[in-house]
C-alpha cells in the first residue's frame, strides 16, 4: 500500500501510514500532480532522534480525500535528496522549510531560499537583514527596496524590485520578520486554552479560520463530534469574517487607486460588521468565538435579528457604492489587466483560496473537502478568469454576496437558538495519531496537522497558512507591471505576513 | 455627480461626535472589576493562559491579559469585565487591576514627561512599526483613521516615514528578526520623540511571553510612554490614550 486516505479531520492511526523508500515516496507523491484534481495541501518532516520521517498530505479534490504517505531518512547520513520540487513547482516552499530548518540537502531544488529564518533553524542563514538579494549587474537597469517596515500600518515584509524605467522586470520578496516561533509554542504551551488562543494569534484578521482548523482538530483527536448549534455558530462566523476583510480589503484597493469615496464607504461599510463580532463575543476581530468542544456565545434571538438587521443595512449602500464604482472608467483603467496572474501560473505553483479562484482555478475546501455545514449549504464556488486585480475585486464583492446568502439560509433554517452547552471534551488526545484539518478562510486553504506521541500528547503542530503558497504569485502577478501599480496589486492579494512567517 | 451625491446622502454622517464619551456596542471586554466575593483563586489563576492574574490580593495585569473573558465566564461572580475602553496608563503598575477596586483609569500629570504636552498638544504624527503583530492591532490602528473614529481631527496621524514622526507605535511582541529594523526605524525619528506599546503582545509578549524567537530588549531599553492594553486594541482605548497623554483636559 502506497497511501492511507482520510476524510477532512479524520484521525488516522500514525502505524497505519505507510512508510515508503523514498524514490517510491517521491514518484507517488509528484505522480499524484500530473491530475488537475489533486493538490499538495501540505509536506512536512517530523524529525524523531537520529532520523526524520517526511509526510506528504496531498489532496484529492475530486473525491474530497486527503491522501497521506511518509518515508524516513537518516539526519546525519549527508544523503542529498532528490527534490519534489524539480518536477512540479508547487512543493518549493514545503522543501525550502525543510531544508531550513533540519538541514534537509537537495540536489535538484531550483532555489533553496530561505522561507522565513526561523529561531530553530539548522543555522546556515545569514540574519535576516543581510540577506543577499537575487541581482542583474546592469548599467540601464535599478533595484528598488521597500521594507521590511513600509509607509502604511501593516506587517514587515522586503520587496526587492529590478526595474527598468518604471517597469517591474522582478520582484524578490524575502519574509520572515514576523516569526514568533509559534509550531514550538503549540508543544511548550500545555492548556487547551493557551493553544487555542495561539491559533487565533497565528493570524489576527482570520482569527476564525485558523481557531475552526484547529478547534476541529483537536475535537477530532478527542473523539468529540460538535452539535449543531457549534457547527452553525462557526459557520455563520467564518462568513462574516469573510465579509468584515473582504468589506475592507476594497476600501483599501480603492484607497490606492486614490478613489476617497469608495475608501470611506467600504471602509465605514466594515464597522458595522466587525461590531457585530463585538456584539456576539466582546471582540471585533473575532477572538474567542471558536472554542473546542463548546460554544460560549450561542447566538440568540437578539443576536440573530442584529445580524439580518446589519445585513439589511449593509446591502443597499454596498451594492449602490460598489455598482458606482464600477461604471466610473477611472477606477477600470486602474483594475482591469492589471497584475495578471495566469491561470497556468497558479497552476504550477500551486496558489489556493480567493486568488486561485480569481485566476480559474478551483481551490476551495468548503466546496472540495466540506466541513461545518458547508454540506448543507451547497456551496458553489464563485470562478473569475482574468486572473487581474479587477477579478479579485469582482470575486471579494461576488462572495460577499454569497455569504449573506448563506448567514440569511442559515438563521433562517438553523435548528436550535442557542442556549450554549459546556459538553465535556476528554482529557486525552487519541496516542499516536495524526491527523489533517483543513478550512477555507477568506484568503484561502488553511491547514493544521498534528500528531500525537503514544501518552496522546501532542508531539508535532504544523501549520499552513494559504498565503505560503500565494507570495509567489504576487511576484510572478507585478512583473511587467509599473512599480506605482505595486500597492494595488499587493492590496488586491492581501497575503498574511504573520501566517507565512508563523 | 449626482450618484456621488445621492451616496454622500445615503450614508448620512457616520463619524463618532464624541470618541470621548462614545459607548461601544453589545459587549465588551475593557477595565476588568474584581469582586471581593470568595474562588477557587487557585484555578482561576491557572485559568488565565498568559499568567496574568496573581493571588493575594486577586489581581488582573492588563499588560498580560489578552482579554479572552474565560476567568469571568468560569467566575462570573469573581471577575467582570467592564466596557470601560479607558484602560491605557503612562506606567506600567497602573495596569494591574486588584480586587474591590472599581474606578476609571487615569493619566496623572506627573506620570508624563513635560515636553510632551507642550510639543505634541495640537499635532502628533505617529511611525507604526508592527513587529511579530498578529495584523489585528494593525486592523484597529487603521481603523483609528477611518471616518468613524477620525483620528485626524485631533490633529493625530499616522505617517509614511519615521523623519516625519514624533513618535513610534509598535504592536506585536517583538520578533527577534524584527529587533533591528525597530531600532533603526525608532533611531531615524527626531528628538523629542515618544514611544507607545499598542495590544498586550507589545506590552508584555502575551501568549508569545518567553518564545526563542523574539527579542524584548527594546521596551527594556526605553522609556515607554503610553501603555494601550488589548487584543487586538479597540480604536477608542488608542485614541483616548493618546488624547490623555498629550492633551490638558
Amino acid at each position: 500500500m502506497t497511501f492511507i486516505t482520510a476524510r477532512n479531520n479524520q484521525v488516522v492511526r500514525l502505524p497505519e501510514i505507510p512508510v515508503l523508500p523514498y524514490e517510491d515516496f517521491m514518484e507517488a507523491n509528484t505522480g499524484l500532480m500530473k491530475d488537475i484534481y489533486s493538490h499538495c495541501v501540505n509536506y512536512f518532516a517530523w524529525p524523531l532522534g537520529d532520523r526524520i520521517r517526511l509526510f506528504c498530505c496531498m489532496a484529492d479534490d475530486a473525491r474530497g480525500t486527503i491522501i497521506i504517505s511518509s518515508s524516513e531518512i537518516g539526519r546525519n547520513d549527508n544523503r542529498v535528496l532528490q527534490s519534489f520540487t524539480a518536477r512540479h513547482l508547487a512543493f518549493h516552499v514545503f522543501e525550502r522549510e525543510m531544508h531550513e530548518r533540519l538541514g534537509i540537502r537537495y540536489a535538484d531544488h531550483p532555489w533553496l531560499k530561505p522561507l522565513r529564518f526561523p529561531v530553530d533553524g539548522a543555522g546556515k542563514n545569514p540574519a535576516i537583514i543581510e540577506y543577499p538579494f537575487y541581482h542583474i549587474d546592469s548599467e540601464e537597469l535599478h533595484e528598488v527596496g521597500v521594507g521590511p517596515i513600509h509607509a502604511g500600518i501593516i506587517e514587515p515584509g522586503h520587496f526587492r524590485f529590478i526595474c527598468s524605467g518604471e517597469q517591474i522586470l522582478h520582484l524578490e520578496i524575502q519574509l520572515g520578520y514576523q516569526h514568533r516561533g509559534i509550531e514550538q509554542l503549540f508543544l511548550d504551551r500545555r492548556s487547551l486554552l493557551q493553544r487555542t488562543i495561539l491559533a487565533e494569534s497565528i493570524a489576527g484578521d482570520s482569527a476564525v479560520g485558523h481557531a475552526t482548523a484547529f478547534a476541529g482538530l483537536w475535537e477530532s483527536l478527542c473523539n468529540f463530534t460538535p452539535g449543531s448549534e457549534i457547527l452553525q455558530c462557526r459557520t455563520i462566523a467564518s462568513e462574516l469574517e469573510r465579509i468584515a476583510i473582504h468589506t475592507g480589503d476594497l476600501s483599501a484597493i480603492c484607497t490606492d487607486i486614490a478613489f476617497q469615496l469608495g475608501s470611506s464607504v467600504f471602509g465605514r461599510l466594515r464597522t458595522p460588521v466587525i461590531n457585530t463580532f463585538q456584539l456576539w463575543c466582546g471582540n471585533r476581530l473575532a477572538k474567542g468565538i471558536i472554542r473546542a468542544g463548546r460554544n460560549p456565545y450561542p447566538l440568540d434571538k437578539n443576536m440573530r435579528d442584529a445580524l439580518i438587521a446589519l445585513f439589511d443595512n449593509y446591502e443597499p449602500d454596498f451594492y449602490e457604492m460598489y455598482g458606482r464604482m464600477k461604471s466610473l472608467p477611472s477606477v477600470l483603467a486602474r483594475l482591469e489587466r492589471t497584475g495578471t496572474f495566469t491561470t497556468e501560473q497558479a497552476e504550477k505553483i500551486g496558489a489556493v483560496g480567493m486568488i486561485a479562484r480569481a485566476s480559474g482555478l478551483m481551490r476551495d475546501i468548503r466546496w472540495t473537502h466540506p466541513y461545518l455545514l458547508y454540506d448543507r449549504l451547497h456551496h458553489q464556488p464563485i470562478i473569475k478568469h482574468h486572473g487581474d486585480v479587477y477579478s479579485r475585486t469582482q470575486i471579494r464583492k461576488q462572495e460577499i454576496s454569497q455569504s449573506i446568502k448563506y448567514i440569511r439560509d442559515l438563521l433562517r433554517h438553523g435548528n436550535a437558538i442557542g442556549t450554549g452547552s459546556e459538553d465535556k471534551l476528554p482529557a486525552n488526545l487519541s496516542p499516536d495519531s495524526f491527523c489533517v484539518s483543513l478550512t477555507e478562510g477568506w484568503r484561502g486553504e488553511i491547514c493544521h496537522c498534528a500528531i500525537t506521541d503514544a501518552k496522546g500528547d501532542l508531539a508535532l503542530y504544523k501549520v499552513k497558512d494559504p498565503s505560503v503558497h500565494n507570495w509567489l504569485g504576487l511576484a510572478l502577478a507585478v512583473r511587467n507591471n509599473d512599480i506605482s501599480d505595486f500597492p494595488i496589486c499587493n492590496k488586491s492579494f492581501n497575503l498574511s505576513y504573520c501566517g507565512h512567517d508563523l | 455627480m449626482l450618484s456621488e451625491i445621492k451616496i454622500l446622502l445615503h450614508q448620512g454622517k457616520q463619524y463618532i461626535p464624541d470618541v470621548t464619551q462614545a459607548e461601544v456596542p453589545g459587549i465588551f471586554r475593557g477595565r476588568p472589576v474584581i469582586s471581593t466575593a470568595g474562588a477557587d483563586v487557585r484555578r482561576l489563576v491557572e485559568i488565565c493562559p498568559t499568567g496574568a492574574i496573581d493571588a493575594d490580593p486577586v489581581r488582573i495585569d492588563m499588560g498580560k491579559c489578552v482579554f479572552c473573558g474565560e476567568c469571568s465566564l468560569a467566575f462570573p461572580q469573581k471577575i467582570r469585565f467592564t466596557k470601560d475602553y479607558k484602560i491605557c496608563a503612562a506606567v506600567r503598575e497602573d495596569l494591574i487591576i486588584s480586587e474591590g477596586k472599581d474606578e476609571p483609569l487615569t493619566l496623572k500629570p506627573e506620570q508624563i514627561r513635560k515636553e510632551i504636552r507642550s510639543y505634541f498638544g495640537h499635532s502628533l504624527k505617529l511611525r507604526q512599526v508592527s513587529a511579530g503583530g498578529d495584523n489585528s492591532c494593525e486592523w484597529e490602528l487603521n481603523a483609528c483613521g477611518n471616518v468613524n473614529f477620525d483620528m485626524g481631527r485631533f490633529g493625530i496621524e499616522f505617517v509614511a516615514s519615521p523623519r516625519h514622526a514624533d513618535g513610534i507605535v509598535i504592536t506585536g511582541p517583538i520578533s527577534a528578526n524584527m529587533a533591528e529594523p525597530l531600532q533603526i526605524c525608532y533611531d531615524a525619528i527626531p528628538f523629542p520623540k515618544i514611544i507607545i506599546l499598542a495590544g498586550t503582545d507589545a506590552i508584555s509578549g502575551g501568549i508569545f511571553t518567553g518564545s526563542p524567537a523574539l527579542d524584548r530588549s527594546f521596551p527594556g531599553k526605553y522609556h515607554i510612554d503610553l501603555y494601550v492594553p488589548g487584543n487586538p486594541v479597540h480604536p477608542l482605548t488608542f485614541i483616548n490614550g493618546v488624547l490623555d497623554l498629550i492633551r490638558t483636559r
